[in-house]
């Protein structure tokens, strides 16, 4: 491994064919990111809200644009699936859930959580009378 | 940082297809990751039309049938064929495992193999394994005792003792799992790997090594141990059947409790 090796390194995320709890690894990363992300603008809506409702009303056709629901269903999403995936890792750092076959059945269960977890908030969220 | 692309020397090329017999009815195509150190080049893929009915069951007898009757430049590790030594370790149809125990049957399409990922690549499928065996070495494997062996017999341990060592013992160090893993990808310059760190729990839960304190001071280190991030591919891929991700939260929990 000297540095200057002129060695080629061989293949590596190109030729992966990476399992199911490395592809929920990567998207815990990604949707941790998102979140930290997401909560910026969610401060700033919450905030233009406090202000006033001319200030929330000038932002309100956007988030109910395609382009602001996306944002907010992906938000939503990161958040129960980092929380759900969350659940596995606490359960690791005690020392639990490493047999192969119960990683694999948590992580499909935490996928199938969060998109339950979501559908029902959108759900909630669509009925509510304001 | 992850680095995502391949260095402008490593990127893999298309290479030339070796055609089976015209009387070959049943072939498969092996697609082979070649490098030779002498021409200078980037390395690339052969393609090999191998004959499977005088072909052995397993991705290693194809291989040495294809440097037999095909090509004898192509290079490879080998030695116990039995999945023992740990020789034969490369990535076979995207997945880290040990050629002579993966059949080839499992594999749909075309055989696909690469060395362990991201090392350095010595030639073909033989890669530079200086640093994990550095790493492995850095952890000490060998009983450290400061009391005086017994003078009358060996230092014995109970049953119950002796079972903590299983499936940490087994390791044939073929690097499959370190090599697997995304995190030592990225940071094999500081991360020991699972391979090295299920090594270094192997002592450090064995009742007659006296060196535990030491060996988990040497493992708190923000690299060295805490950039496993359970993504699980080590178990996944360990051709023994062990599961280093469950060592390295074994080894994370004994360095709180000690604090306790």
């Amino acid at each position: 491994m000297d540095p200057g090796s002129k060695l080629p390194l061989s293949p590596h995320i190109q030729i992966y064919r990476l399992p199911l709890t490395a592809l929920l690894s990567v998207v815990h990363r990604a949707t941790g990111v998102a979140l930290a992300l997401g909560a910026v603008l969610l401060v700033w809506i919450l905030a233009l809200a406090a202000n006033s409702a001319e200030a929330y009303g000038q932002l309100y056709p956007h988030l109910a644009s395609w382009y602001g629901q996306i944002f907010l269903l992906g938000l939503i999403f990161s958040l129960y699936l980092h929380f759900c995936n969350g659940i596995r890792h606490l359960f690791w750092d005690i020392g639990m859930g490493f047999d192969l076959e119960i990683v694999h059945r948590t992580a499909k269960f935490a996928i199938f959580a969060a998109i339950v977890l979501t559908v029902a908030t959108w759900a909630i969220a669509a009925n509510l009378e304001l | 940082m992850a680095e995502f692309s391949l260095p402008a020397n490593s990127v893999v090329k298309q290479g030339k297809l070796f055609k089976a017999a015209e009387s070959a009815s049943n072939t498969r195509r092996f697609l082979v990751y070649r490098y030779d150190p002498s021409t200078g080049k980037n390395p690339y893929i052969d393609t090999y039309e191998v004959d499977m009915d005088s072909c052995g069951p397993m991705v290693l007898d194809g291989l040495l049938k294809i440097k037999d009757q095909i090509d004898s430049t192509l290079s490879l590790r080998r030695s116990c064929r039995e999945g023992i030594c740990g020789s034969c370790s490369m990535n076979i149809d995207g997945t880290n495992t040990l050629a002579c125990t993966k059949s080839i049957a499992e594999i749909k399409g075309d055989v696909k193999v690469y060395p362990l990922p991201h090392q350095p690549v010595v030639k073909d499928l033989v890669s530079d394994l200086t640093n994990f065996y550095a790493q492995y070495a850095s952890i000490e494997p060998w009983m450290k005792t400061d009391s005086a062996t017994p003078p009358d017999r060996e230092r014995l341990q109970s049953k119950q003792d002796r079972e903590k060592l299983d499936g940490l013992y087994e390791c044939i160090l073929c690097a499959c799992c370190s090599t697997a893993c995304p995190s030592y990808w990225w940071n094999s310059d500081r991360f020991l790997g699972p391979a090295a760190i299920l090594n270094a729990y192997r002592w450090i839960v064995d009742s007659r090594d006296e060196a535990a304190g030491e060996r988990l001071d040497d493992l708190e280190d923000p690299f060295k141990l805490y950039r496993c991030h359970s993504i699980m591919n080590c178990a996944k891929v360990c051709p023994k059947g062990l599961n280093p991700a469950q060592a390295i939260a074994e080894t994370k929990k004994l360095l709180v409790q000690r604090k306790m």
